[in-house]
């Protein structure tokens, strides 16, 4: 007797701590619950989508941004607890289109004809390898640009006129030629912060990147990839990267102690910068990046198909993606809009910082954002990057030989097909 | 009926009490344990929805893999630098504070629990700072003594050291506290008349401590050794925010096995099939190298 009640006990614990506990009530009332990572900056917005939706209730739930992966991942594995929206990052979002039959079709909920509204590249990022089902409307962009040090520029001789500077590098090869001559008359400095993201930016503005369109492995065979590779290798060689890990507090220190002078710059690295270099102020400025186009990071709001309620979702999703909701989140968080109906309107043309001698971000970022070309992502695009990034490393701290480590580059790669 | 019920009482009670363990245990314990043993058998992703079964092939391709071990070869040789100068220290923290005669020593206690009381997020934090190259105080100071600097993240042996020094840093106060605690329980009529015979303060830790707390020293070198070889948050954290965070640098220079699983259950295609071959097989290191500290331990002369 006393067994039993004691293992009920222990049931009743185990439930409670595994169950969402949501019971569906008899009333109209619908409660949607959103799940994402660091700041989305929809708050204040669900106050207002309440006004006019008086039966719905959100629920945010936000964690950090692997942790919050990694539960929307075991969530769809074990068919509960997911939210009823997930935010997906990019970087994970090739994993679910290769495999979509975990989230609701928005094609079937009415997403057809809001094709035009986004940028057509982050709507093909959501869209499965068969094209046929469209996981998740997009939310920000991270629209490209190249931040420089105008006060290492001048004592190299080179121009600090963020046009003049743009027209340098029209393409990455001049980019590389520009580091060798900022090298030769700066030498104990470096040109770039580390090799890695100038890697990914010219692999990731082909029209054909690491994967086909088929989701097959082309790293060997897609002449781009080694190119890129061959080009990277040069300007390592040539001593222009600081071989930097980002994410470390060397490469935070170092945006302030200016020991580089470029850095591939994503719209929400510019936050970064400003941030971690607050008495670096007026020294960074912003030019185009070479190839002229490029995106890196921004997420998409998707419904796992566990979620009850799709159609209030679908409709709460298709709000908040809406341009003039972007619109407000860029004004409130700096997320760089996906929708392209913005890059006319002036708070975004005439938005700039004075951090970086009050460059024409909104516009430096919106052009190179509507310049990038859909490519296809394949279900291992992060891991694939991770393996060539970890090959350059290996260059550049001198551990390896640039063939060695290319051709250790491709049997990971082969481990990843 | 009664003196039935009685009975029963006393026979059964005993096993009810202990009970609530062994339903926990085997829940979150047991289970767990047997479930990851199933599904390492099976080419199981958790980004598909079918699961193959494929035998001992996760196992086979685990043992073909140089990155394992060379996984493996990081975790021994950081738990050997953390946990070996760590026990040392503790054991001599602990005699220091074990004197009789020492001022606020309430307080020397409760500061060597401090670093423990620290989140590992806060230590690994400031120590990759304090190992910087650029701009880190560690290479502020060797510069300064005019030995150069050491780029501690890029290579193996720096990198192994950092890690270890951020264990050593929680874990030896704390260990230094649970070897006082059986320090106390040694009679003191030994120190006072090794003292009358002229030991000194090292000999009689040689002569009296280490041997009567040798059960102590056992329990602290396999817990150690335990939590040695399942180091996962010091090298991920010192790897920065970035792919080196999974893989332990860009030539896996400071991957442990931990890391290890992470980077194949939680990257890569989830893939949760190898993963969890990859625990079975760690647990089986684990204890392994438990069995043999225990032999090796058991070898410190006891008391007579």
């Amino acid at each position: 007797m006393r067994t039993s009640i004691l293992i009920a006990a222990v049931a009743v614990m185990i439930t409670a701590a595994c169950g969402g506990g949501e019971t569906p009530k008899g009333d109209e009332k619908i409660t949607l619950t959103i799940a994402g990572f660091g700041d989305f900056g929809f708050k204040p917005l669900y106050e207002e989508y309440k006004q006019t939706h008086k039966n719905i209730e959100i629920q945010e739930r936000i964690s950090e941004y692997a942790a919050h992966h990694n539960n929307l991942i075991s969530h769809l594995a074990t068919g509960s607890g997911a939210a009823d929206i997930e935010a997906v990052e990019i970087g994970y979002l090739s994993s679910f289109t290769a495999t979509p039959n975990r989230f609701h079709n928005l094609l079937d909920l009415g997403a057809k004809d809001l094709e035009s509204t986004y940028l057509p590249w982050k709507w093909q990022q959501a869209l499965s390898t068969d094209k046929k089902t469209l996981i998740g409307l997009g939310t920000d962009v991270g629209g490209m640009a190249m931040c420089y040090r105008t006060d290492l520029f001048a004592k190299a001789g080179l121009p600090t006129n963020r046009h003049e500077v743009s027209k340098l590098w029209p393409t990455w090869e001049q980019y590389v030629a520009t580091g060798k001559r900022y090298k030769t008359a700066l030498p104990d400095s470096y040109f770039m912060e580390a090799s890695g993201n100038m890697y990914r930016a010219i692999v990731e503005q082909a029209p054909t990147g690491v994967y086909d369109d088929a989701d097959k492995l082309v790293v060997e065979t897609n002449p781009i990839v080694k190119q890129a590779w061959d080009l990277t290798v040069d300007a390592i060689s040539a001593g222009l990267s600081n071989r930097l890990t980002a994410w470390t507090p060397e490469w935070t220190a170092a945006f302030g102690q200016g020991t580089f002078a470029t850095i591939v710059c994503p719209a929400w690295m510019t936050s970064y910068i400003e941030n971690n270099a607050k008495d670096a102020a007026g020294k960074w400025d912003v030019a185009a990046v070479p190839g002229g186009a490029g995106s890196m990071g921004g997420s998409h709001l998707a419904l796992p198909k566990q979620g009850k309620h799709a159609k209030e979702a679908f409709e709460l999703i298709k709000w908040l993606t809406a341009p003039e909701q972007q619109k407000k989140v860029f004004k409130s968080t700096g997320n760089f809009p996906s929708t392209p109906s913005l890059y006319t309107d002036p708070d975004l043309t005439g938005f700039s910082k004075a951090f970086f001698n009050n460059a024409p971000i909104g516009k430096i970022f919106s052009e190179s954002a509507k310049a990038v070309k859909p490519q296809h992502q394949g279900p291992k695009q992060g891991d694939v990057f991770n393996a060539i990034g970890a090959g350059l490393g290996r260059i550049e701290q001198g551990k390896q030989k640039p063939d060695e480590a290319w051709a250790q580059v491709l049997a990971d790669a082969k481990k990843l097909a | 009926m009664r003196t039935w019920l009685y009975k029963v009482d006393t026979r059964v009670s005993p096993y009810l009490y202990i009970a609530p363990f062994f339903v926990l245990f085997g829940v979150f314990g047991l289970f767990p344990l047997g479930y990851t043993a199933y599904v390492s058998l099976f080419d199981w992703s958790l980004l598909r929805d079918e699961h193959s079964y494929v035998g001992f092939q996760n196992y086979a391709e685990l043992f073909k893999d140089p990155y394992f071990w060379n996984a493996l070869g990081n975790t021994v040789s950081i738990l050997i630098l953390s946990t070996v100068p760590q026990l040392v220290l503790a054991l001599v923290l602990a005699h220091l504070v074990n004197r009789p005669f020492i001022r606020g020593a309430a307080a020397w206690r409760l500061g060597l629990l401090l670093p423990n009381l620290t989140s590992v997020v806060a230590v690994v934090v400031i120590f990759s700072q304090l190992f910087g190259r650029d701009f880190g105080l560690i290479n502020a100071g060797l510069e300064a003594l005019g030995l150069g600097r050491i780029a501690w993240q890029e290579g193996t042996a720096s990198s192994h050291v950092a890690i270890s020094v951020m264990i050593i840093w929680r874990w030896t106060g704390y260990n230094a506290l649970i070897f006082l605690a059986a320090m106390q329980a040694v009679p003191k009529e030994l120190y006072e008349s090794a003292t009358l015979d002229g030991a000194t303060s090292g000999q009689q830790l040689r002569s009296i401590t280490i041997p009567a707390i040798r059960p102590t020293i056992i329990f602290v070198v396999i817990v150690s050794t335990i939590y040695g070889l399942q180091i996962f948050a010091e090298p991920q954290l010192f790897g920065g925010g970035g792919p080196n965070g999974i893989t332990g640098g860009s030539d896996r220079q400071f991957q442990t096995l931990t890391l290890y699983l992470y980077e194949h259950g939680f990257n890569k295609g989830f893939d949760f099939g190898y993963a969890s071959a990859t625990a079975w097989v760690m647990f089986g290191v684990i204890v392994l190298f438990a069995i043999g500290n225990f032999v090796l331990s058991k070898r410190i002369r006891g008391v007579k």
